[in-house]
């Protein structure tokens, strides 16, 4: 790639790899496994886009980043060009280079993965932000002139972020308020160490608050405050954006025993409160040796192998259909297989079983059959009839999908749901029942990407910035 | 922000403090709750609000040292700041005239009854309150329990004080002389509350329990806290604190407390070591 001064047959060049901690090494630690690209592998991989006058890749991306704009400045090392460029319409690109599933959004419809593979976009993304972030010197654009507005904004996570971060660009006094101590929602509760250092969440929500966006921590909104307070407090408008943050169980029997975690508990301990990093951190977690995770997505390949790192010494994935259904990334389950994690497929579990400290020892399951595809369009998992049996285990982490949190709804009149708690949203501008109050992210759509989340967020602050600015001169 | 204003020994091992919270101080209602965590590593505790004076901007909390975080608590005087605490959380208390209602506070417990006794003697009940400890010099805010009550009984375990013997037969004595007793409200350690519940149960006495289960994020959002109501799963943050005591599965309940019982002895010895050092 050294001598490319003459136009290369670029969909020759194959995608670039981005190095990796290797498996045996990477269980030990909470390091992220990824590792980045260099500067040289960035450019080379940049080089490889062919530069499409109507590039389909940016239509692929929720937040609209310019894809070829700053690939381009890679391809030419104006790297902190590049990293200013996402930043144009991403709040959070060192986030979204990392956990946006990039194979279903831009780089699916990359012109090269039609004959080959795609642009690595996602890599690229990580590449700049890291790039401009470890300079250590993040240029702050100057701020819009004060408009007078207030807007409060429900929820501190990719959604909130996102729309906070847009908003104070149209001039906005925005304050986010957030329920628990630290602000990040499911990034810094949910995702990983490994996946997503939480370094780069506390350096992406400093940008922000440069940027000029409040964040007020420890209060629940609901409880400390209602949606109708902070209206009375001035804020003109209002964005809701709370996550489906409740936890589902299977209500199976035994599923209360000790050792049994929900995955969102599981994660919260262990990413929140540093748990493991116990007794460093003040917070415990069961390091089990025989780990089992119920269910098939992310966040059970998170669950799975934080348990991994924790010490396990099997770690085990029951998910009900085969791995063709599964939810997960491919990126996750290739992951977690490498590290050693077994995938007990065509399973479900019927009932936990404890001993009499009332902790459990194991897991009754059942083996599935597919049948006929369901409403989701995968095929119905069917249970084999006398296929019962044991998994043993002293920790189990369910992690089979999460719901609507009602504090918000609950506690705000006249706010629209939908029978599962999900608040109504008119269209994609995130305008609900109340006048004023918009929302966004997974308390709309269920539980759903990062980057849907902040999508939501990005069109939501177009919305309320319409709203707002109705009947001015 | 979440500055000690006062610190004050009850007993040998249970501490007040009042905390600077205004925003919780003004909306906070009996039977409410905190969450408070001390520092960039600690833990996240729940502590149930005792009191609150909105005009200050404060609220009161009453804790037992039992780990690390309530260990480490205890050595902060006034002036010092926890860096967290979130609140109100849990639902208010059910306050309304229900009768002659009895509230039972057992050891800290007295801490956490002390505001439903308050608020329901507002509401006009006739409020008769036991407290108990197991001996006189653990026995926690008499005074204050005399003032929100009708009548207020003493029991201690090893009878240096009041009543020799537990609330439990204090109460028993009552039904025994037949008082007419519309509601019990009973909070203290767990076989304290497992035993009330099951003495009333017989007579259809309505028993409001106060669960204390570990929890973690404490808006609905982990689980950690689930108890088991009536065959039911309920989250305690969200769902209680209080429950019908007639219905709540304790042995389930003293199960999962014991969770981390090794980790919770691992650190309490290392901060105890650490405290010998200083």
């Amino acid at each position: 790639m050294e001598n490319n001064s003459a136009k290369p047959k670029k969909e020759k060049i194959p995608r670039h790899a981005m190095p990796e901690q290797e498996p045996q090494l990477r269980i030990r630690n909470f390091d992220e496994v990824p590792l980045g690209y260099t500067e040289k592998l960035a450019i080379a991989e940049a080089q490889r886009c062919i530069q499409c006058k109507k590039p389909s890749c940016v239509a692929g991306c929720p937040v609209d980043v310019d894809i070829p704009g700053f690939v381009k400045l890679i391809a030419e090392g104006r790297f902190i060009e590049a990293a200013l460029k996402l930043k144009e319409t991403n709040a959070l690109p060192a986030v979204c280079g990392r956990v946006c599933p990039q194979e279903d959004q831009c780089e699916k419809v990359c012109i090269l993965a039609k004959k080959g593979e795609a642009v690595a976009i996602g890599r690229l993304e990580r590449f700049a932000a890291d790039f401009e972030r470890n300079l250590g010197d993040v240029a702050v654009p100057a701020r819009a002139k004060p408009n007078g507005k207030r807007v409060a904004v429900v929820g501190a996570g990719p959604s909130g972020l996102t729309i906070a971060r847009d908003l104070v660009g149209y001039g906005y006094d925005v304050t986010i308020f957030e329920a628990l101590h630290k602000p990040g929602g499911v990034l810094v509760y949910g995702i990983p160490e490994f996946r997503l250092p939480k370094a780069i969440v506390d350096a992406e929500v400093d940008y922000l608050r440069k940027l000029g966006v409040k964040i007020e921590t420890n209060v629940v909104v609901g409880r400390m405050k209602t949606v109708d307070e902070l209206f009375a407090e001035g804020y003109n408008a209002v964005y809701i954006a709370v996550g489906a943050g409740a936890p589902v169980f299977m209500d199976i029997p035994g599923e209360n025993l000790s050792g049994i975690y929900s995955a969102n508990e599981y994660l919260t301990r262990s990413n929140l409160m540093k748990a493991y990093r116990f007794p460093e951190y003040d917070t415990p977690i069961v390091r089990g040796r025989q780990v089992v995770v119920i269910g098939g997505g992310n966040v059970a390949m998170d669950s799975v192998r934080t348990a991994l790192r924790l010490g396990a010494e099997a770690a085990t994935i029951i998910y009900r259909r085969s791995e063709a259904e599964m939810p997960a990334r491919a990126e996750e389950v290739h992951h977690a297989k490498e590290e050693g994690v077994k995938f007990q497929l065509l399973t479900n579990p019927v009932e936990y079983i404890g001993n009499e400290q009332g902790w459990v020892t194991g897991v009754r399951c059942q083996r599935m059959e597919l049948g006929e595809p369901d409403a989701s369009g995968r095929r119905r998992p069917v249970a084999v009839a006398g296929s019962e049996f044991v998994i043993p285990a002293d920790t189990v982490v369910v992690a089979v999908g999460t719901m609507a949190n009602p504090i918000v709804p609950a506690t705000t009149p006249g706010l629209d749901t939908n029978p599962r708690g999900y608040i109504l949203t008119k269209d994609d501008s995130g305008k609900t029942s109340r006048e004023g109050v918009y929302a966004g992210g997974d308390i709309v759509t269920g539980s759903a990407t990062v980057i849907l989340a902040m999508g939501a967020g990005r069109q939501a602050a177009r919305a309320i910035h319409e709203y707002l600015s109705r009947g001015e001169v | 922000m979440n500055r000690i204003v006062e610190r004050q020994d009850l007993s040998e091992n249970v501490v007040r403090m009042v905390l600077e919270a205004p925003e919780i101080a003004r909306k906070r209602r009996a039977g409410q709750f905190i969450i408070l965590k001390i520092d960039e590593k600690g833990e996240r505790i729940p502590l149930t609000i005792v009191d609150s004076d909105a005009r200050e901007g404060t609220i009161t909390i009453i804790f037992q040292v039992v780990g690390k975080t309530t260990a480490v608590l205890a050595r902060m005087n006034a002036g010092e700041s926890l860096s967290d605490v979130q609140g109100p959380l849990g639902n208010p208390t059910e306050i309304e005239n229900f009768g002659r209602v009895v509230c039972i506070g057992g050891g800290v417990g007295v801490g956490v009854v002390y505001p439903l006794a308050a608020a329901l003697k507002k509401a006009g009940n006739h409020v008769t309150s036991i407290i108990g400890a197991r001996c006189k010099s653990l026995l926690i805010l008499e005074q204050e329990m005399k003032q929100v009550s009708d009548r207020l009984i003493v029991a201690t375990d090893d009878g240096s004080y009041g009543f020799h013997g537990f609330v439990s037969a204090v109460l028993q004595n009552m039904i025994d002389a037949g008082e007419k007793i519309d509601r019990v409200y009973a909070i203290g350690p767990v076989p304290m509350m497992r035993v009330l519940a099951n003495l009333t149960r017989p007579y259809g006495i309505k028993t409001i329990v106060s669960l204390n289960p570990i929890m973690v994020d404490a808006t609905g959002m982990c689980g950690a806290c689930r108890v088991s109501v009536g065959g039911k799963t309920k989250f305690t943050c969200v769902d209680g604190p209080e429950f019908d005591g007639h219905e709540v599965d304790f042995n389930l309940l003293s199960n999962r407390l014991r969770m981390y019982s090794e980790q919770e002895k691992q650190t309490m010895e290392a901060h105890r070591c650490e405290c010998h050092g200083k």
